[in-house]
């Protein structure tokens, strides 16, 4: 990844590696982050909307938040009537990962990339745009994360919002089995790097089991399931750390 | 008192914003603290493990249905790693389930 920006610049066969990584290149890239996206925050508006956001709320926090399990977090939040501290630092946590991603993504802006370039970049920083714009040989291309961003999240806000007023008028039968779409989400996110990590997986099973008992045992089953899902974040998150650590590189 | 949706909404937007923009902006470091490195590493998995389970048995009227269709989730992610294969799995489970009883 670094080697790349090292490329000769002035190389007359080679003058900037990003010069084709264009506006329409952006949009054609992300076109099916846009499909994808919609089909998935289908899912998270159907919950948002159990929740009892409506679907212009619902749009609207998508198209702010561009979170699938930050906004999960905060519409859990909101069914429980959860108070703002305890939203914010959810929104925190549930999104923590985040700040290793803009990390990464801090290193492939060019060094003269203005604050302006970096503020709007970086709101479009999700799983999805981080890899096109990774793909992208040496530095960014501001025009063509613009073009992306522009093309992928309103594919998630429309996705919510279709979702909201779906399950407003599905039959409790459809929606109630809509309802576990998102969870359906969930495991396909975290089950199959298990596959190739096996403390990922140890970590998964571990939450799993501690998530069940922290329903059932007392003192933490009188919590409400968010402030359950921080405690016991910031514990497993910490002991596997300290267990496993990853390899330096 | 209900909270107020759009206070919510405009929470749940900074604080998700200031995490993605902060180290592109003022960092611009790589994280080299091995445990805060390994931490970071570990939380999103940690948390979408504990917000899916038990919360998707809970989220159906009869609590087998979910545990059914979290298990489904689980051997479809597992065999196929799909994202969609694995939504529509534990919709139709559920949805066959609520049919059959």
């Amino acid at each position: 990844m670094q080697e790349n920006n090292n490329v000769n610049f002035n190389s007359t066969s080679y003058r900037d590696p990003a010069a084709a990584w264009t506006v329409k290149k952006g949009i054609k890239d992300a076109f099916p982050v846009f499909l994808g996206y919609a089909a998935v925050a289908f899912s998270l508006g159907i919950t948002a909307g159990s929740a009892g956001f409506t679907a212009f709320q619902g749009f609207l926090m998508s198209l702010t938040s561009v979170s699938s399990s930050g906004e999960y977090a905060g519409v859990l939040l909101y069914s429980e009537n959860a108070g703002y501290l305890s939203l914010a630092i959810m929104i925190l946590i549930s999104n923590m990962r985040y700040i290793l991603m803009s990390c990464a993504f801090s290193q492939r802006f060019a060094p003269d990339a203005t604050l302006l370039q970096r503020l709007i970049i970086g709101f479009g920083l999700t799983d999805e745009i981080f890899g096109l714009g990774i793909m992208t040989p040496g530095y960014l291309k501001p025009s063509y994360m613009y073009a992306a961003i522009c093309t992928a999240v309103p594919g998630w806000a429309i996705g919510t919002y279709i979702g909201v007023i779906a399950g407003d008028i599905l039959p409790e039968i459809l929606s109630q089995s809509l309802n576990v779409a998102i969870f359906g989400m969930f495991l396909a996110i975290i089950i199959p790097p298990g596959k190739k990590d096996k403390h990922v997986l140890f970590a998964v099973l571990v939450s799993f089991a501690s998530s069940l008992l922290g329903t059932v045992l007392p003192v933490i089953s009188s919590f409400s399931s968010g402030t359950r899902v921080m405690i016991l974040t910031l514990i497993i998150a910490s002991v596997i750390a300290v267990l496993f650590p990853v390899e330096e590189v | 008192m209900k909270q107020n949706a759009y206070l919510y909404i405009f929470i749940m937007f900074a604080v998700t914003y200031a995490i993605r923009v902060l180290p592109v902006t003022l960092l611009r470091k790589q994280i080299t603290n091995r445990f805060v490195k390994s931490f970071l590493y570990y939380v999103p998995y940690v948390t979408l493990a504990l917000m899916t389970f038990p919360a998707i048995a809970q989220s159906t009227s009869n609590t087998a249905f979910g545990t059914a269709a979290f298990a489904v989730g689980i051997l479809l992610a597992w065999f196929h790693g799909n994202l969609f294969v694995c939504e529509i799995g534990c919709c139709l489970v559920v949805l066959i389930l609520n049919l059959i009883f």
